[in-house]
């Protein structure tokens, strides 16, 4: 990757985490989880999905699911530079008069499914995986769930199964970002070593930094490859690809990362224009808004 | 007092309660320290966590568990019916923010069919209390029994001075001859100023908080429906299934044909989310919002 290149991934991917931290404001959203997957969000929709907005439907177009839905606004904030939404839209958060709010909704362009239950997208994923096997075409399929969302058994099933397929086809991006709501992975149900668990149910593994852009173009180059074409149960089709993106929640805000009790957060006005500073390297905020617990 | 409290005070003078969440501690926040071993935090497996918890109930335990309700209600449906239905274990399921309590999440956490699942369940009950004060003066008695049960948990604060709860029995704040207002939860406040409202306009109105949706208080429906001349039905759930069902399940069992019931429900689809305050505007379930739909029943005829 040149350093053009890679300098406007970075000015992207601040403007996307502008957007994260404007729809923090009012009513609030999941902004810890929304600001780790920022460099793999933008990297997947400039460089590796190809999906033409004129043409959403396109039976041919690459797929991306987002299992961990309550980061819609990273994935938002991406559809804004990406041009496919208009930036005022995101002025609409959580009015009953448009569709943004906590979770992905399909009446966003771009959205290809809803979600915000965990577990969920690895199986929706999968059957399109096989349905563009089943018909010999050449789409990518690609989800992201969260770390914590790994504790459901779904995800785990969707593996066996799409292994026995031979979805070769189909990539599991991990937010690796080493909490679940409000408290470390780690520390609740512990995850590591994670890759060899991916491993132990068939999938082929790379582990990389989410926030780095070389190594996310190295992963994907290497997972979107094309795959053996074929898939039989028991027979001759590849493996799932799962690329483990080591991240920071908050990542970006010194004044929020990696805090446990910076989940979902409602700041103030004021606050958001301290964070704003803040993402620009300037004066770290004061924050004082107490973070509720949901989910 | 709140339910973290009660639950608190509860657990330590009785052994067998174990504290269950499936990651969602937004009620019981300060429990771990306090349980110590008696709270269990499964992670986010909802399924595993109702297993689980059949498993300590088959040894003793009276498991409390926590989760968002449609998580709860329905991600582990089939754990609750199979492994705490069948075997009648005194599973307790708390399901957080249900119906419009959860505001902005969007459809994939809305809870607007969990009373129709949950009561559809042989020996589960079913409650739903209609603020804070409702809830701490519902829950011992929940606890305290050997039976499974569902709470729609509702810790928002309320003005209303609730009547002690008898199991299994409504709340009849008020009785009128044209019209009763039948609500559970949440919508309670909602319902009682829409009364006010009504009243202005001249209407005698009651008003009856269900509390518990099963079992439900039959004598308390058949009295509004054989004293008033129309049954208005308010809940944050799906037409389908929840009071509006259970009120014309009851009707048709004491044979009151005539009775004319005014559903205000959800039918057949899910509520645009949003700021809680605005869906309630969107959805047409403010006092004032209420007030109007009924009015407008009545007029129309």
């Amino acid at each position: 990757m040149t350093n053009k290149q890679s300098a406007e991934l970075q000015s992207t991917a601040l403007r996307v985490r502008e957007h994260i931290i404007r729809l923090s404001a009012g009513g609030g959203c999941f902004i810890g989880a929304s600001l780790s997957c920022v460099e793999i969000m933008v990297y997947l929709y400039t460089h590796v999905i190809r999906r033409d907005a004129a043409h959403p439907h396109d039976p041919q177009r690459d797929y991306l699911f987002l299992s961990k839905g309550h980061d819609v606004p990273a994935l938002y904030g991406t559809f804004v530079e990406m041009g496919w939404l208009a930036a005022e839209r995101l002025s609409n958060h959580l009015s009953t008069q448009d569709s943004i709010y906590w979770h992905p909704n399909r009446h966003i362009p771009g959205v290809e499914f809803h979600s915000g239950s965990l577990g969920h997208l690895p199986a929706v994923a999968a059957g399109v995986a096989l349905d563009c096997k089943l018909r010999g075409s050449q789409n990518r399929v690609v989800v992201i769930t969260g770390d914590g969302e790994l504790n459901e058994g779904s995800v785990w099933e969707t593996l066996l199964v799409a292994n026995a397929y031979g979805l070769d086809n189909l990539t599991v991006v991990v937010d690796r970002n080493q909490f679940q709501a409000n408290i470390r992975t780690e520390e609740l149900v512990p995850l590591e070593p994670l890759a060899d668990k991916f491993r132990a149910f068939g999938c082929e593994v790379q582990r990389i930094d989410g926030h780095d852009y070389g190594q996310l173009k190295e992963a994907f180059d290497g997972a979107m490859r094309p795959g053996k074409g074929g898939s039989s149960i028991h027979g001759s089709g590849g493996k799932v690809k799962v690329i483990i993106a080591d991240t920071v929640r908050g990542k970006g805000l010194p004044s929020i990362e990696a805090r446990a009790d910076r989940w979902f957060c409602a700041f103030s006005g004021d606050e958001v224009l301290q964070l704003l500073e803040e993402l620009h390297g300037n004066k770290e905020a004061a924050i004082e808004s107490e973070t509720l617990v949901v989910r | 007092m709140t339910y973290e409290e009660l639950l608190t005070e509860t657990a330590l003078k009785d052994e067998r309660i174990i504290v269950m969440t499936a990651e969602n501690r937004a009620l019981v926040r300060n429990i771990p320290t306090v349980l110590g071993a008696r709270f269990v935090d499964t992670g986010i497996t909802e399924q595993t966590m109702v297993g689980m918890a059949a498993g300590l109930a088959l040894r003793g335990r009276v498991p409390i568990v926590h989760a968002l309700a449609p998580f709860l209600t329905m991600r582990a449906f089939e754990f609750i019916r199979t492994d705490v239905g069948i075997a009648g274990l005194p599973v307790k399921l708390s399901g957080y923010i249900p119906g419009f309590l959860s505001d902005g999440n969007g459809p994939t956490h809305q809870s607007i069919e969990d009373v129709a699942i949950m009561r559809g369940i042989p020996g589960m009950k079913v409650y739903s209390p209609a603020n804070e004060d409702d809830l701490v003066k519902m829950l011992p008695s929940i606890w305290a029994s050997p039976s499974p049960a569902y709470v729609r948990i509702n810790h928002k604060k309320g003005v209303y001075a609730h009547t002690p709860y008898q199991p299994g029995k409504a709340e009849v704040v008020a009785e009128g001859k044209d019209l009763t207002l039948l609500v559970y939860g949440f919508l309670f406040d909602n319902a009682r100023q829409a009364v006010a409202l009504l009243e202005k306009e001249g209407f005698s109105v009651g008003l009856v908080n269900m509390r518990s949706l099963k079992p439900v208080d039959e004598e308390a429906i058949v009295r509004a429906a054989r004293g008033s001349g129309l049954l208005v039905t308010i809940e944050d759930h799906l037409q389908t299934g929840g009071l509006y069902s259970i009120v014309a399940e009851v009707l048709l069992r004491h044979r009151i044909g005539a009775a004319e019931v005014l559903p205000l429900a959800l039918n057949e689809r899910w509520f645009r989310p949003g700021l809680l305050g605005q869906v309630l505007e969107t959805e047409g379930f403010t006092p004032e919002k209420i007030a109007e739909r009924i009015n407008s029943h009545l007029y129309a005829k």
